[in-house]
């Protein structure tokens, strides 16, 4: 009986480790696959541009900050948050091979960080120029 | 009354007598002047710091993941005994406008997170107050006011802010800021 007990709960530790993931990790490379998927139904989408990408990641858009404010203008080095200073890691997936692998991350960072420098969501164009800079980026 | 009754009774009893007896050993930790502090203000609250006053644990012994991982990584993962649960529900349904800055969680995650800052804020806090900011409580302020502090630490570059708990508590993220750990920087 005891056995019993103890095998049908490690089970259900089991399958409810497996749902607690949201979702399995993906490459960058995939990750901005899907977001050309959804930029391609925009009329006009001549795909994604990395100097475009770097020129939008380094300029203001109307607020105290740009992407690079916390990320610096180096992507493959270690940023810092401007307003508590807490270390934030590289960006570039060539400097940290956790970036751009979860597709729930991405979008979580993509809606607060475009909040805080655009006061708006990005645009598919937007994002998929941002990655294609980024993953350009040598270490 | 049955036996069983009565002896449910007795433990009781015993058990309030001995809260009589074991509280103030247990308030006995902080110095002399924040009893006369709370004594001398006009604060309508009972309690220490006008009922303003952190918990006790600040945090469980059992953490909580997603606490851990979503709110460490702007600032230190402040422990739930800092504020009142009443702070949290206001700091959790605003997390779009987080003091400038957009934090928002899915829904999911706000819930569950939300649920163990709520049951593990302040059990000592008395006063109908909801503040945001943890330096703004009674206690925060009393323990670096500038007879604690000396007000240039709060200009130097290591220090930042007062936000900045880790500055001078190196374990501040573990809900420890024990006053012999203290580490002003120079």
């Amino acid at each position: 009986m005891f056995r019993i007990f103890h095998i049908s709960g490690l089970a259900l530790v089991v399958v409810a480790g497996l749902a607690a993931q949201p979702a399995l990790a993906e490459t960058p490379n995939e990750m901005l696959a899907s977001i050309q998927k959804e930029a391609s139904s925009t009329p006009g989408f001549q795909g994604f541009s990395a100097a475009r990408g770097e020129s939008f990641f380094k300029a203001k858009h109307g607020n105290e900050w740009s992407c690079s404010s916390c990320h610096t203008d180096n992507p493959a080095v270690p940023g810092k948050h401007a307003k508590t200073g807490k270390v934030i890691d590289p960006l570039a997936p060539s400097a940290n091979a956790e970036r751009f692998t979860s597709p729930k991350k991405m979008e979580k960072w993509f809606k607060r960080n475009c909040n805080d420098v655009l006061n708006r969501v990005c645009t598919p164009q937007e994002k998929g120029d941002v990655l294609a800079y980024l993953l350009a980026v040598k270490k | 009354m049955s036996i069983h009754k009565q002896r449910t009774f007795r433990v009781f009893t015993v058990a309030l007598l001995t809260m009589g007896i074991t509280m103030p050993a247990a308030q006995a930790d902080d110095d002399d002047r924040d009893e006369r502090y709370g004594a001398r203000s006009n604060e309508r609250y009972s309690g220490k710091y006008g009922g303003e006053n952190r918990g006790k644990p600040l945090q469980p012994a059992q953490t909580n993941i997603k606490f851990q991982q979503e709110c460490s990584t702007c600032h230190i993962a402040y422990s739930p005994g800092l504020l009142p649960a009443e702070s949290w529900r206001k700091i959790m349904n605003g997390l779009d406008k987080h003091f400038g800055s957009d934090a928002s969680l899915d829904a999911q995650d706000n819930k569950e997170v939300t649920a163990f800052l709520v049951s593990n804020a302040s059990n000592r806090w008395s006063a109908p107050t909801t503040p945001l900011r943890i330096t703004e409580t009674a206690w925060f302020k009393r323990k670096h006011d500038s007879r604690e502090i000396n007000p240039a630490v709060w200009k130097n570059p290591q220090v930042k802010s007062p936000a900045n708990c880790a500055a001078c508590h190196p374990r501040a993220e573990r809900g420890d800021f024990n006053e012999h750990d203290i580490r002003i920087p120079k």
